[in-house]
C-alpha cells in the first residue's frame, strides 16, 4: 500500500476514488511486493511525454513520467544545433478565438491554462530552442505533472498476468535496477539515435550533432553536406556566407514543404542555398544514393568523393585511389573538400525494449519509426501507445503527427480512447437536435484546431440518432479506426454518420508540383470538389464502414467510398461562414443525405405552417413548438418580404379582396415541396 | 415494363418446361406413343396432345401451326405433345377413323377439353382457345347485356373490368384479350363476347373491329351509379392492352410540385407523354377539377398530372397553364397557355402544333439554382448586414472580462456565434430589447461572441446558439426558455425583478397583491397572480411552493404568505390551507385551489394549467400552448377584436362543455396577419369574415368551415358540431401531410469526382462493382451518364445564375450551348 499513499501525495482528490475502486489491484501489490505499480507509465519527458501526463493528471490517473534528464524536453537542449526552431510561432491572427489561434500556434502544448502558451515565451516568429526547454519546464511545474527526473530506463521488458488490464504488465527497469509495473506503456522518447549510414570513409564524417556551430569554423572552406532535410539546410545556411561553397549531397531530390505541405519537407526558412545554387553562386545540390560513395582522405588532409566501386578494385593508398574524374573529366564532385557533414536525422531507439514486446520497426517507409496501429498502439503488445515523434509513421510526410502541433492532438485522442478502454468514460461528445447540425460542423471546421493541423488523421464524426431528429459531435477521432469506433469510443453508431476532415485537393501536393500555378484557386461552389488548398470535406455514410473497407479505400481516398461526400469550396481566409459560398450548399448536403429540411424559419412561418401542414420542419419542431421560435424584427421582416422568402399578409389579404380570384404571382414562398430525386427513384 | 412482368411468369414456368420436354428441343413439337406420353403428365399441369394416326398426310398442315404454337404455349406453362397412335398402344384418345382425330387438353391426367382440329385453325387459335379453356373462370364468356349489367353489379365497389369484343373466338385479338386475361386475370374480371348486339347496346358504332373497355367498377360504391368505361383506342394486341392495363392502374391525377422536366410516371416508360395542368394556390379546387376531367378523357392516352405551382422551385412561365411533356427522352417539355380543355385533348390525340410561349430571355429553364439562398433567416440577416446595429447598449463580454461582470451586476448574457443567422437575427431583437430599457432596468444586457470565446462558452456549458441565461444575485445562472423575440425576453427580465415567490407580510399586502395594485407594472406581464396561503408551520409545503414559484420565475408572478393571520385569507376566498389563490386580473376573478401534499411539480403543473385560457386569442407567440393540448382547434378568424355576441355564443357553449374535445380558440388578423394565409390555404375563395373552422391537426388534417352563410349563434354552432361529430359535414380540405424534403438536390461531387475519374485512364474506381445496392448501383450510373453529357453546360448554367455581373459576359457561351 506504500505506493498509493505516495501517490496521493501529488495526485489530486480523485484519485482516492480511483484507488477505491481497484482494490484489489492495490492488495495484490502489497501481497506479491511486486514492484511499484503504475496504471500509466510514460516513457520520456518530452513534448508528448508531458502533454500525456497533463491529460492523465486532469483525468486523475495512477501515473509517472520517466525522465533521464534533470529537466523536460532535454533534447531541445541540445537540438536543433543552431538553436531556431522552424515550428511558427504566430502569436497574432486578429482573432480572439482560443482554438482558432492553436492552428497557427505550433508550439504550446494543450491545457486549460491559457498562460501556458508559447507566445508568452518567445516573441519570435521562428523562436529559439531554449525558450522551448523553458516552456516545457514550465508546462511540466504549473500543472504539477508528476516526472521522475533523473530516471534513466535501461530495459523494458514484458511480464505475464491475468489481472492485468491488458494481459501483461510492462516492468521498466532503471540504471539503478529500480523496477517498476505499469499498466500502460507510452513511449515518448522520441527518434534518439543519429541515423548513420556506412560508406568507407565514412569515419572521416562528422555529424549534424556534434558539428560545430560557430560559422569562423568554415571560414574560406569547401564543405560537403550529406543529406537534404532541414537539418542539412539549416547547418548549410548557418556557413553559406563564410564557406567557399557549399555542396549538398543527397539519394533523392529536395522536397519543398510548401510544394507536398509536409512540414517535414525542406521549410523556406531555411532554403537559402537553394536560392544560391540557382543564382550561380558556387554552392551546389546533388543527388546520388550515398551507399554507393566513398570518402577518401589525401595527404592534406583534403577529402574525395568516389565510389565504393572503385575503392574495391584498387589498392588502398589514397593517391592511387581512382576518382570518377579520372575517366570523366567533368565530375561534378572532382574537387576536395574540407569538410564532410552528415545530416541524416534519427532513427527511434529500440534498444531498451525487450523482444517480449515486440516493439519492431518498420512500417511502410523507413526503419526509422516504431510499427504502430492507427490508434497509436503497438501492433506487438496492447497496452504499448508510442506517442509524439516516434508515432509518426502513421502519417509520415502526410501530416503534422511527428511534430508538436500535430501530437498534441493525436495524444489526447489516445488518452479519450483509454479513458473508455480502461475506466468506462465514453469519448467526450455533444448531443444535439438535428436543426443545430449545420452549425455544429460550421463551428468546428472554422475553429477547431485538431482537425486543421492533423487533417487527414483526425477527424470529427457526427453520429445520428434514430430518425435523423438529433445527433452526437465527437471531436478529432482517428479517421482510420472508423471501423472500430463504437467500441473505441463506446458511442452507438447505428444510424449513419457525417465524418469531418480537411484535405488538400487530390493532386495538388507533392514534390514536383507547382503550388502556383494559374487559376490554382476554386472559387464556385459547384467546383468545390476540386478545391486545392485545405478545406472540409464531408463524408456521409448510412452505416460505419468495416475494416475491410477501411483498410482496402480506394488508393487516393482517405477513407472508404462514402454514400455521399460533401466539399466546402476552399477559403483564402481559411473562413467557411459565407451563407451562400460555404454554409448553404453544407446545408443542401446534409439535408439531402437526410432527406429532410434543414432551413430555419421565422416563428411566424412556424406558426403558418403549424396550422397549414399536419408535420413541420425540424427547426420549428425544435424550437418553436417548444416555445423557443424566433421572432424576428420589423427590418428582417421588410428584408423577408423583398426577398420574396416572407409575404406580407397585411398587403396580401387587402389584394386579394380586391382582385378575388386574381392569380397570385408566383411566390418562392417557402413549403415542403417535392423532392426532386424521389422521381429518380420512382423511375428505377 | 413490359418484358419485365413477362419475365417473372417464366421464371415461374421455366421448370415445367425442364421437366416435360427433358427429351426434346425445347421448342419443337415432340412426339410421344400414348403410354409415354401419359407418364409425361404432371398434377396441376396443363399439356395439350395431338392423337393422330401414323402417317396421316392430312394432318400436316395443323401440325406446322401446332409445331408453331408450342413456344407460346411453353410461355405460359403449357406443354404441347405429339402422341402417335399406334396399333399395339390403342388409347381411347385415338380415334378410329382417320375423321375422328382430335386435340386433347389436360390438367394433370384429367381431361379438360377436346378439340375438333378445324377449331384450330391456326397458331393464333391454338393459343387462344387453350387458354380459354384454361381461364375458364376468369374469362367469363357472356352473349345477353342482361350479363354484362349482372357481372357490373356484381363488381361494383370490388373489381374493375376488363370487357372486350371479338368478331369470332381463335382470332389474333381473341389470343391477344386471352394472354392478357392469363396476366392480369386475377385482378380484374375479364369479360368475352362475340355478339355485336351486346356491343351495340353499349353504345359503339364500330363493329367491324375487336374493341376493349375497362370499367371502372372499383370506385363505384352506389348500385344505382355506372361504372365508367374506358375505351382502348388501339388495336388489340398483347402489348397494346399490357400497356392500356398498366395505365389503368396509374393513378388517375397526380399532384407533383417538382420540375416538370424531372417528373417521371409510368406513362412516360409506357411511351405515353404527361400533360400537366399549372395550378395555384388561389385557384386549386377549380383546376384540380379540370385536371381531373382531363384525366378522364386522356385515360390510357397520356399521364396527367397537377403541377402545383406555388411550391415550385423552378420558374415555369407566368402564363403557361398547361405543360406538355413527350415520352422520348432528351425533348424539353413544352410550356402551352390554352384555354380550351379540349385543345389539350387534341393536342395530345393530334400532337398538334401549338404555338410555344417564349421564355423570357433572362430566365433559366435549366435546373433549379442550388445558390440562391431559401432560408429565411439567412437571407434576411445577410440582406440586413451592412447596417450597423447599436451594438454598444449592449455590453460585449470577453474570456477576461466575463466573470467580473457577472459578479458584479445582475446579468442577462446573449450568447451567441457571429456567422449563425439565427444567432444574428435574435442580436436584433436583443438590441430593441436594450433600446427599450435602456436606462430603466437594473439589469445588465451583456452578450458573448462564442466565435471568438470558445472556451468561455463551453464553460459556460454552451454548445449551440443562440442561448440566453440570466446571472443573478451570484445564484447558478438560469436559461431563458423562451420565445427569441423582444417582448418575450422583456417579460422573462421584468417579471424576473421580484423574487419568485414574492414575500407577503401582511394581510393588506396580499389584498393588494391579489388585486394587481402592489406590481402594477409588471401585471401587463403576467394574466395572473399567484398567492400560496400557508399556515407558519406548514414548512414542507412552503418549500415545495417556493420550488415551484422558482420553477416559474419569469413566466409569472407568485407570492407566498404565511403570517399567523393567514386564517382571515382563508377564510374569505374559501381556501383551505395549504392553498394557492389566483388572480386573473383581466377578469378581476379570484380562484383558490387547495393544496393538499402536492409536490413542487404539480403545483408547477397547477399554475401552468390556470395559465391556459379557455377561448384565448391565438397568436404566433401563444400557439404552441395550444397545441401541446392536441386537441382539433376550434377557430373563430376576426377582422379586428372578436363580436361580444360570438365570444358570448362560444363561452356558453364552452361552459356547457359541448367544446370539451376541442381547443376553442380565435385569431384577430389585425394582430396576426399572417392569419390570412391560413385562411388562404384553408378556402379556394375566401369568405368574408369572420370565418369559423374546426382543424383537426392531429389526426388526418381535415379543415372544417362552419358555413359563412349561417349566424354564429349557440344553437347554429352546436347543430354545427353535431354534425360534425355525426360525419355529416364534409371538410373544405385536408392539410397536407407530407414530410419536409429537401427543398432542392445538392451537388453529387461524388458523382463528379467519379466522372472525372473515368475520363482518366489510368484510374478505374474498384468500389463501383462492389457496390450490392442495386438501386444505387444504376442511379449512380444514371447519374454519371447524366453528368457525362453535359458537364459544361451545368456548370456554365450555374455560373448564369450566381450573379448578374456575369451575366453579359457569359451570354454568349450560353448560346453556344444551347446550339449544340
Amino acid at each position: 500500500m506504500g505506493f498509493s499513499a505516495a501517490a496521493r501525495l501529488w495526485g489530486p482528490p480523485g484519485l482516492l476514488l480511483t484507488f477505491a475502486l481497484h482494490p484489489a489491484l492495490c492488495l495484490r501489490a502489497a501481497q506479491t511486493s511486486a514492484p511499484p505499480h503504475r496504471d500509466y507509465c510514460v516513457l520520456g519527458a518530452g513534448p508528448a511525454g508531458l502533454q500525456m501526463a497533463y491529460f492523465l493528471q486532469r483525468a486523475g490517473r495512477d501515473y509517472a513520467v520517466f525522465e533521464r534528464a534533470p529537466r523536460p524536453g532535454s533534447f531541445f537542449t541540445h537540438y536543433p544545433r543552431h538553436r531556431k526552431l522552424i515550428s511558427i510561432n504566430k502569436r497574432h491572427t486578429g482573432k480572439a478565438n482560443a482554438e482558432f489561434n492553436l492552428r497557427h500556434d505550433w508550439n504550446s502544448l494543450l491545457s486549460h491554462d491559457p498562460g501556458l502558451l508559447f507566445r508568452h515565451y518567445s516573441r519570435a516568429y521562428f523562436p529559439d530552442a531554449g525558450d522551448m526547454v523553458r516552456y516545457l519546464g514550465d508546462f511540466a511545474d504549473r500543472l504539477g505533472l508528476h516526472v521522475l527526473y533523473n530516471t534513466t530506463i535501461a530495459h523494458v521488458t514484458l511480464h505475464k498476468d491475468r489481472q492485468a488490464w491488458n494481459g501483461h504488465y510492462f516492468i521498466l527497469t532503471d540504471r539503478k535496477g529500480h523496477a517498476h509495473r505499469c499498466g500502460v506503456l507510452f513511449v515518448a522518447t522520441g527518434l534518439s539515435v543519429p541515423n548513420q549510414v556506412d560508406f568507407p570513409g565514412s569515419e572521416y564524417v562528422e555529424g549534424y550533432e556534434s558539428v560545430s556551430v560557430d560559422p569562423k569554423d568554415f571560414e574560406g572552406q569547401n564543405v560537403l553536406i550529406l543529406g537534404r532535410g532541414n537539418s542539412a539546410f539549416e547547418t548549410a545556411e548557418n556557413i553559406l556566407g563564410v564557406t567557399n561553397f557549399i555542396h549538398m549531397l543527397s539519394r533523392s531530390r529536395v522536397r519543398l514543404s510548401w510544394a507536398t505541405h509536409y512540414v517535414g519537407d525542406l521549410r523556406a526558412i531555411n532554403n537559402g542555398l537553394l536560392d544560391t545554387y540557382q543564382l550561380k553562386s558556387l554552392d551546389g545540390l546533388l543527388e546520388s544514393d550515398l551507399t554507393d560513395l566513398a570518402v577518401v582522405k589525401d595527404r592534406e588532409g583534403k577529402f574525395h568523393v568516389t565510389l565504393k566501386f572503385f575503392l574495391e578494385e584498387g589498392n588502398q593508398s589514397a593517391d592511387a585511389i581512382t576518382l570518377p574524374q579520372d575517366d570523366n573529366d567533368n565530375f561534378a564532385m572532382r574537387v576536395a573538400y574540407d569538410r564532410v557533414i552528415r545530416c541524416l536525422g534519427w532513427n527511434f531507439d529500440f534498444s531498451i525494449f525487450n523482444e517480449s514486446l515486440r516493439l519492431s520497426s518498420g512500417g511502410e517507409f523507413s526503419k526509422k519509426y516504431p510499427l504502430v496501429k492507427a490508434s497509436y498502439e503497438s501492433k506487438g503488445s496492447r497496452g504499448l501507445f508510442v506517442l509524439g515523434t516516434a508515432s509518426h509513421s502513421v502519417d509520415y510526410r502526410k501530416s503534422a503527427g511527428g511534430f508538436i502541433h500535430g501530437f498534441r492532438y493525436t495524444v489526447r485522442a489516445v488518452h479519450r480512447l483509454l479513458e473508455h478502454r480502461h475506466h468506462d468514460v465514453a469519448w467526450p461528445s455533444t448531443q444535439h437536435p438535428i436543426s443545430q447540425l449545420t452549425s455544429s460542423i460550421v463551428r468546428r471546421v472554422n475553429e477547431a484546431s485538431g482537425l486543421y493541423q492533423m487533417f487527414g488523421v483526425l477527424a470529427d464524426v457526427v453520429l445520428l440518432k434514430e430518425n435523423a431528429a438529433a445527433f452526437e459531435y465527437l471531436e478529432e477521432f482517428p479517421m482510420q479506426m472508423l471501423a472500430q469506433l463504437e467500441t473505441i469510443t463506446g458511442r452507438k453508431a447505428r444510424h449513419g454518420l457525417f465524418v469531418i476532415n480537411m484535405e488538400y485537393g487530390r493532386n495538388f501536393s507533392g514534390p514536383d508540383k507547382d503550388v502556383f500555378f494559374y487559376d490554382r484557386s476554386v472559387g464556385h461552389t459547384e467546383d468545390a470538389w476540386q478545391s486545392n488548398f485545405l478545406h472540409p470535406v464531408i463524408y456521409y455514410y448510412r452505416h460505419l464502414p468495416t475494416e475491410q473497407e477501411v483498410r482496402f479505400r480506394p488508393a487516393d481516398w482517405a477513407l472508404p467510398r462514402p454514400t455521399a461526400i460533401h466539399h466546402i469550396v476552399e477559403d483564402f481566409l481559411t473562413d467557411w461562414t459565407a451563407p451562400v459560398g460555404h454554409i448553404l450548399p453544407l446545408r443542401r448536403f446534409l439535408e439531402n443525405c437526410l432527406d429532410t429540411d434543414l432551413r430555419s424559419f421565422y416563428a411566424e412561418s412556424c406558426f403558418l405552417f403549424a396550422l397549414t401542414h399536419q408535420k413541420l420542419p425540424p427547426f420549428c419542431q425544435q424550437g418553436y413548438l417548444r416555445m423557443q421560435g424566433l421572432v424576428g424584427t420589423e427590418t428582417l421582416r421588410r428584408h423577408g418580404v423583398e426577398s420574396g422568402l416572407l409575404r406580407d399578409y397585411t398587403i396580401v389579404g387587402r389584394r386579394r379582396e380586391d382582385q378575388g380570384q386574381g392569380p397570385l404571382s408566383s411566390s418562392r414562398a417557402p413549403g415542403p415541396p417535392v423532392q426532386p430525386l424521389d422521381s429518380n427513384k420512382e423511375e428505377l | 415494363m413490359m418484358s419485365f412482368s413477362f419475365n417473372i411468369f417464366r421464371v415461374g414456368i421455366s421448370f415445367v418446361m425442364m421437366c416435360v420436354f427433358y427429351k426434346s428441343a425445347v421448342d419443337s413439337l415432340s412426339e410421344l406413343s400414348p403410354q409415354k406420353y401419359f407418364s409425361t403428365l404432371q398434377p396441376g399441369k396443363a399439356s395439350l396432345a395431338y392423337f393422330c394416326q401414323a402417317d396421316s398426310p392430312r394432318t400436316s398442315v395443323f401440325l406446322e401451326e401446332l409445331n408453331e404454337a408450342v413456344k407460346p404455349l411453353q410461355d405460359y406453362g403449357i406443354s404441347v405433345a405429339k402422341v402417335n397412335c399406334v396399333k399395339e398402344e390403342t388409347s381411347r384418345y385415338c380415334g378410329k377413323e382417320k375423321d375422328l382425330v382430335r386435340a386433347y387438353l389436360f390438367r394433370g391426367d384429367i381431361l379438360l377439353r377436346e378439340f375438333p382440329t378445324d377449331t384450330l385453325f391456326n397458331v393464333n387459335a391454338i393459343v387462344a382457345h387453350v387458354l380459354f379453356a384454361l381461364l375458364f373462370n376468369e374469362v367469363k364468356y357472356i352473349t345477353t347485356l342482361e350479363d354484362l349489367q349482372n357481372i357490373e353489379n356484381a363488381l361494383k365497389g370490388k373489381a374493375n373490368i376488363a370487357f372486350s369484343y371479338v368478331r369470332a373466338i381463335g382470332t389474333p385479338e381473341h389470343r391477344a384479350v386471352m394472354e392478357a386475361a392469363f396476366v392480369y386475370g386475377t385482378t380484374y374480371q375479364f369479360v368475352l363476347t362475340t355478339e355485336t348486339a351486346l356491343l351495340e347496346s353499349i353504345g359503339t358504332e364500330d363493329i367491324e373491329n375487336a374493341h376493349l373497355y375497362f370499367f371502372h367498377c372499383k370506385q363505384v360504391l352506389g348500385l344505382t351509379e355506372q361504372c365508367r368505361r374506358t375505351l382502348m383506342e388501339p388495336p388489340l394486341t398483347t402489348l397494346n392492352i399490357h400497356r392500356f392495363i398498366k395505365t389503368m392502374e396509374a393513378p388517375l391525377l397526380t399532384e407533383v410540385a417538382e420540375d416538370p422536366q424531372q417528373v417521371s410516371t409510368v406513362h412516360l416508360q409506357l411511351g405515353l407523354p404527361l400533360v400537366f395542368i399549372v395550378s395555384q394556390q388561389a385557384t386549386y379546387e377549380a383546376d384540380r377539377r379540370t385536371a381531373e376531367w382531363v384525366a378522364w378523357r386522356l385515360l390510357g392516352k397520356a399521364g396527367v398530372l397537377l403541377l402545383l405551382r406555388d411550391s415550385l422551385e423552378v420558374d415555369i412561365p407566368l402564363h403557361a397553364n398547361v405543360v406538355f411533356r413527350r415520352a422520348e427522352e432528351g425533348v424539353p417539355a413544352e410550356f402551352l397557355v390554352l384555354h380550351d380543355i379540349d385543345l389539350i385533348i387534341s393536342r395530345v390525340e393530334s400532337n398538334m402544333h401549338i404555338e410555344e410561349i417564349q421564355e423570357d430571355g433572362d430566365e433559366d429553364m435549366g435546373s433549379p439554382d442550388m445558390d440562391i439562398q431559401d432560408d429565411e433567416v439567412a437571407e434576411t440577416v445577410y440582406r440586413d448586414r451592412k447596417r450597423r446595429l447599436p451594438l454598444e447598449l449592449t455590453v460585449e463580454l470577453t474570456e477576461e472580462t466575463f466573470n467580473a461582470t457577472v459578479v458584479a451586476s445582475d446579468s442577462i448574457v446573449l450568447f451567441y456565434a457571429g456567422w449563425q443567422a439565427v444567432s444574428m437575427a435574435f442580436l436584433q431583437s436583443y438590441v430593441d430589447l436594450a433600446i427599450k430599457l435602456k436606462g430603466t432596468s437594473s439589469m445588465l444586457l451583456t452578450r458573448v461572441n462564442c466565435a471568438d470565446w470558445p472556451d468561455l462558452c463551453t464553460k459556460q456549458n454552451v454548445t449551440e446558439f443562440p442561448v440566453v441565461k440570466m446571472y443573478k444575485e451570484g445564484k447558478s445562472p438560469v436559461s431563458y426558455p423562451g420565445m427569441l423575440g423582444t417582448e418575450d425576453l422583456l417579460k422573462f427580465i421584468q417579471l424576473n425583478r421580484i423574487s419568485c415567490p414574492v414575500n407577503i407580510t401582511s394581510v393588506q399586502e396580499a389584498e393588494e397583491y391579489l388585486s394587481g395594485e402592489l406590481y402594477k407594472d409588471l401585471i401587463s406581464y403576467s394574466s395572473v397572480s399567484v398567492l400560496g396561503l400557508f399556515s407558519p408551520n406548514m414548512t414542507t409545503a412552503k418549500e415545495d411552493f417556493t420550488e415551484a414559484g422558482n420553477y416559474l420565475k419569469g413566466c409569472v408572478i407568485t407570492g407566498i404568505y404565511s403570517e399567523d393571520d393567514v386564517l382571515i385569507l382563508s377564510h374569505k376566498y374559501a381556501a383551505t390551507l395549504p392553498a394557492l389563490l389566483l388572480a386573473r386580473h383581466k377578469e378581476g376573478e379570484i380562484e383558490s385551489i387547495p393544496l393538499a401534499n402536492s409536490p413542487a411539480q404539480d403545483i408547477v403543473q397547477i399554475i401552468t394549467d390556470a395559465l391556459v385560457e379557455t377561448f384565448p386569442e391565438i397568436t404566433v407567440e401563444n400557439l404552441p400552448i395550444y397545441l401541446r393540448l392536441q386537441k382539433p382547434l376550434f377557430i373563430l378568424f376576426s377582422d379586428g377584436s372578436i363580436n361580444p355576441q360570438y365570444k358570448k355564443a362560444i363561452l356558453t357553449l364552452v361552459n356547457e362543455k359541448h367544446l370539451d374535445s376541442l381547443t376553442p380558440c380565435w385569431l384577430n388578423l389585425k394582430n396576426t396577419p399572417v392569419g390570412r394565409g391560413i385562411l388562404e390555404a384553408y378556402f379556394d375563395a375566401l369568405p368574408p369574415l369572420p370565418l369559423l373552422v374546426m382543424v383537426n391537426l392531429h389526426s388526418g388534417g381535415q379543415v372544417f368551415a362552419f358555413p359563412s352563410d349561417q349566424a354564429i349563434t349557440e344553437q347554429n354552432l352546436l347543430l354545427w358540431l353535431k354534425k360534425l361529430e355525426a360525419g355529416l359535414e364534409s371538410h373544405i380540405t385536408i392539410l397536407p401531410a407530407q414530410e419536409w424534403k429537401p427543398p432542392l438536390p445538392a451537388y453529387d461531387f461524388l458523382s463528379m469526382m467519379d466522372a472525372a475519374a473515368s475520363h482518366r485512364p489510368t484510374r478505374k474506381d474498384p468500389e463501383c462493382a462492389k457496390e450490392t445496392d442495386a438501386q444505387e448501383n444504376d442511379k449512380k450510373h444514371e447519374d454519371k451518364s447524366a453528368f457525362r453529357k453535359e458537364p459544361i453546360e451545368t456548370l456554365r448554367i450555374k455560373h448564369w445564375n450566381r450573379s448578374n455581373l456575369f451575366k453579359e459576359g457569359e451570354k454568349s457561351f450560353k448560346h453556344d450551348n444551347k446550339e449544340l
